[in-house]
């Protein structure tokens, strides 16, 4: 059974930006698009563990920032082909602005 | 909902098209169809008849839509029915021959026939042509003169315009004695200049053409069959045909008898109603709006666009804004396109190149950087290019000697390589290179399938040719195509430039401004540093600064290192601290025991591999102002110890290095800016390879090198020039750090710009202001640097939520 979890409120994310959310003991980068969207993932790169919530978000797409690797932050595929996809967490936000998230991986 | 009844009076290009647009706007789902049409065919391409009448092509070929086009979509077409009456009150209309449609909706597309002067003797007692006597405008006229032609030996045209010489040049392959009669004092009058219409007068008659200037015809000889022409001058000449190209007369007498508003053609609103009742629509040649009837071909495509998003209600803030004139002779053996004025007026830039032997000519007239005129004669290759920034009105490259020649382009694949992507080929139908690209991507492999796929090729046939290479180079296969290459930024399909102008016309302020209004609303990562930056330069202190479009090293004012901490380094101008910044340096080094402290290239002290969360600590603790180490910007300045203390010094290096840097520091740019200042040419600071270099060379004196570079090129920098004074050289210096960030792409370092645009033309704009930009580039600057500020001040006023955190701890509920 997994278990919902409210890590914070989505005003401690700049639109269009991501910061790093520790959650029992476990790091989570959580993204705020410019559409208005919420997006969790594992927060390092699987190529040399850039830290991706420092990358650039584009619609629903993440750049790592140190060597551009793309992925989709729907679904954690790699998009620009030279690397591994990466962990996504389910998340969703309350009605209150608030981010809520299942520990168990979707992926 | 019940179907309506669109009826459109005239089948000829304009009607066909409209009634298209209307189906491709699903307007078959709401109106039935019903044409009329005086020609017993379908619809075909009226610019292609001189085609068939020099024999290029044959009649059959250049049908647009063939009769079974209308029964495929529906459409009742009353072919060879030409429609005598519209009760606008019942809303009927009557065709010759009885018919009756009752209509919803009409359109009026009569267009326009040949204007047969006046002339004793050009009719004969029937009140029809005189036997031999031809108007040049339908098949049935095509094929008329063809017949004749072959048992002709001399034929007469009079006018001296387009169809005019495009007719004399198909009579001459039917082997006639060709003359070309004209009443005003060089051919083409309406597109060519003088030199432009001598220059045709003597291509036309190396052809075999006989040209005859300032004839007015008094009579046509002959009793029964034309037998020759009298002019006011006395003279005669003989002939046993004359082709009558004398210009054209809209068919606007329908719209006057059904009580429309008609001047010169039938007067429609923006929408293209006529302005009397909104059931009734007018495109085409029969229409005239403000003030202008239109008698080619590219006005009627944008009309029939408007006229069909607005009656299916797709759009019905649709508005036709009036079209600007382009053409391009298609004269076998003739090079020449003409677009909008032919003389310059006072205050007009003109640009003109002519090599009478060759045939060659060319005019450009340019009224605040943009193209409002051109002749092209001989060498048409910047056709295109020309005619789209004519009509788009877009600002032409500063460089004017790359608009009327293409250098280093021997062939055409060159051209078309270089060729952006939203060029257009085809601009009769609006068809870009882009478009050939993709329709060959969907399968299309022949240039006729892709005519008919994009309709290339399909307006004015000029272009067939081009159409042909461009498909061609798209299934070259082996070809790699990346259009986005002269793209500023991949997403927006437009050049810096072009990219500026948009920006600064739509008043797009922000990143997310551009994605919304440029690149249809879909964000790319990749490209918002780049657009940052672009609009940060051109917008100074009114940019909307949006911190996700910056790279991290710009959000949080650090380098990032490969294990996600920073680097903070402080300014230290020309290489030069206090004792106390020292101290400060070491005690924060200590502090937060920074793993690295080493001396940089550009004369600094970096503090490497600090946690994000600890560098607003470590800022405030060292009290100094940002070094701008980390992005696309000016970063430093170094110097040499110059005239205090060096006995060689012969300028204050030092001086002027921490002047620059404090001028300078923060300015965005399109990659990084590394300066250098020396005191004497002996260059210990090594300012002959930096982006900007000053070198003293005494008597207060500075050389100015730009575009050097001791990095993964090494490149002396090139002399731009000498300077009196320190000002002097802070203002160059500055002058062409902004021309720099104004022209050079995203990333384009200056020992690549510098080559690029070459060092001549920047000496000429910088230092000689040969374009009259060198204020305007000061004032952007200074705007720059009015707007730059200490980044490091957010240590205490964070910019963003959480702007440093490294992680945040959730507190769970």
């Amino acid at each position: 059974m997994t278990t919902k979890i409210l890590i914070g409120s989505l005003d401690q994310i700049p639109k269009g930006e991501a910061r790093n959310f520790m959650v029992r003991d476990r790091e989570i980068a959580v993204y705020h698009t410019h559409a208005g969207e919420v997006y969790a993932t594992q927060p390092g790169c699987p190529h040399k563990m850039g830290p991706l919530a420092d990358g650039l978000i584009g619609g629903a797409t993440i750049l790592c920032p140190l060597h551009d690797r793309l992925f989709d932050l729907r679904t954690g595929q790699n998009l620009s082909g030279d690397c591994t996809d990466i962990q996504i967490y389910p998340v969703s936000l309350t009605e209150d602005g608030r981010i809520a998230m299942e520990l168990e991986p979707a992926t | 909902m019940t179907k309506r009844k669109l009826v459109v009076v005239g089948n000829g290009m304009a009607g066909a098209r409209a009634v298209e647009e209307v189906l491709s706007r699903g307007g078959a789902d709401q109106f039935d169809i019903v044409m009329f049409g005086d020609e017993p065919y379908g619809n075909y391409n009226r610019i292609l008849l001189s085609n068939i009448l020099s024999g290029a092509q044959d009649a059959s070929e250049i049908f647009i839509n063939p009769l079974d086009w209308y029964a495929e979509n529906n459409i009742t077409l009353h072919a060879g029915s030409p429609v005598v009456k519209i009760d606008r009150a019942a809303r009927i209309v009557t065709s010759e021959a009885g018919v009756e449609e009752p209509y919803d909706k009409l359109l009026i597309a009569t267009g326009s026939r040949a204007f047969i002067p006046p002339i004793p003797g050009v009719f004969g007692p029937d009140q029809k042509l005189k036997s031999g006597v031809f108007g040049f405008r339908n098949i049935d006229d095509c094929n008329g003169i063809v017949a004749q032609a072959q048992k002709s030996t001399r034929a007469a045209v009079i006018g001296g315009g387009l169809l005019g010489l495009e007719a004399a040049r198909g009579l001459l392959n039917h082997g006639c004695e060709v003359h070309v009669v004209h009443l005003a004092k060089h051919l083409m009058e309406m597109q060519l200049d003088t030199p432009g219409g001598a220059l045709l007068k003597a291509s036309m008659e190396k052809m075999g053409v006989n040209v005859h200037l300032e004839k007015s015809t008094t009579e046509v000889l002959g009793e029964e069959h034309v037998s020759g022409l009298a002019f006011k001058d006395g003279s005669t000449i003989e002939c046993d045909m004359l082709v009558v190209a004398a210009g054209i007369r809209p068919n606007a007498e329908i719209g006057r008898s059904a009580g429309l508003t008609v001047e010169r053609a039938i007067v429609v609103d923006n929408h293209m109603r006529a302005i009397d009742d909104p059931d009734v629509y007018v495109v085409g040649e029969c229409a005239q709006h403000r003030g202008k009837v239109y008698g080619l071909v590219a006005p009627l495509w944008d009309q029939g666009k408007v006229f069909a998003d607005h009656i299916t209600q797709r759009n019905l803030d649709a508005a036709y804004h009036g079209s600007k004139l382009a053409t391009k002779l298609k004269v076998m053996g003739v090079e020449l396109a003409s677009m909008g004025i032919t003389e310059p007026l006072e205050g007009d830039e003109l640009i003109q190149f002519s090599e009478p032997k060759k045939g060659t000519y060319k005019k450009l007239i340019v009224r605040d950087g943009r193209l409002v005129g051109g002749i092209l004669m001989g060498d048409i290759s910047k056709a295109a290019f020309l005619m789209q920034a004519f009509d788009r009105d877009s600002p032409l490259p500063e460089e004017r000697l790359s608009l009327l020649f293409d250098f280093g382009a021997p062939s055409q694949k060159v051209t078309i390589d270089e060729m952006p992507a939203d060029m257009q080929v085809c601009n009769c139908n609006g068809v870009t290179k882009s478009a050939i690209g993709a329709c060959v991507a969907s399968g299309a492999k022949t240039t006729k399938a892709v005519m008919d796929a994009t309709r290339a090729g399909k307006g004015c046939g000029s272009c067939k040719s081009l159409v042909g290479e461009v498909v061609e180079w798209f299934c070259g296969g082996e070809v790699e195509e990346d259009p986005s290459v002269h793209y500023y930024v991949p997403c927006v399909p437009l050049t810096k430039p072009q990219l500026i102008a948009a920006a600064r016309e739509q008043g797009l302020k922000s990143v997310s401004s551009i994605f919304q209004a440029l690149a249809g609303g879909v964000e790319d990562a990749a490209s918002k540093p780049a657009l940052a930056s672009l609009l940060a330069t051109i917008w100074a202190d009114e940019y909307e600064d949006e911190r996700d479009a910056r790279f991290i090293n710009d959000r949080v004012h650090g380098n990032i290192q490969k294990d996600g901490t920073f680097s903070v380094v402080p300014e230290m101008p020309g290489g030069v601290c206090t004792p106390d910044e020292l101290m400060r340096i070491a005690s924060v080094a200590v502090k937060y025991n920074v793993p690295l402290v080493k001396l940089t290239g550009g004369q600094r002290i970096d503090l490497v591999g600090i946690p994000k969360d600890q560098l607003p600590g470590v800022w405030s603790d060292l009290g100094m102002p940002a070094g701008s180490a980390w992005g696309k910007s000016y970063r430093t300045c170094k110097s040499c110890i110059g005239t205090e203390f060096c006995r060689f010094g012969l300028g204050d290096s030092m001086g002027l290095a921490a002047k620059i840097e404090k001028r300078f520091r923060g300015i965005d740019s399109p990659a990084k800016l590394k300066l250098a200042t020396t005191g004497c040419p002996r260059n210990c600071s090594e300012a002959l390879i930096k982006d900007v270099g000053f070198v003293a060379v005494g008597d207060g004196k500075w050389e100015i090198y730009i575009g050097g570079a001791g990095g993964a090129h090494v490149r002396k920098g090139d002399l731009m020039c000498t300077v009196d004074s320190e000002e002097d050289a802070i203002a160059l210096g500055g002058r062409f750090m902004q021309y720099y960030r104004e022209n050079a792409k995203w990333r384009e370092r200056t020992y690549d710009f510098v080559p690029r645009i070459g060092i001549e033309r920047i000496r000429a704009v910088i230092v000689d202001d040969s374009d009259g930009i060198a204020d305007a580039l000061d004032v952007a600057m200074q705007a720059s640097v009015d707007a730059a500020y200490d980044p490091w001040k957010e240590a205490l006023a964070p910019k963003t939520a959480n702007q440093f955190a490294s992680v945040i701890e959730t507190a769970e509920v």
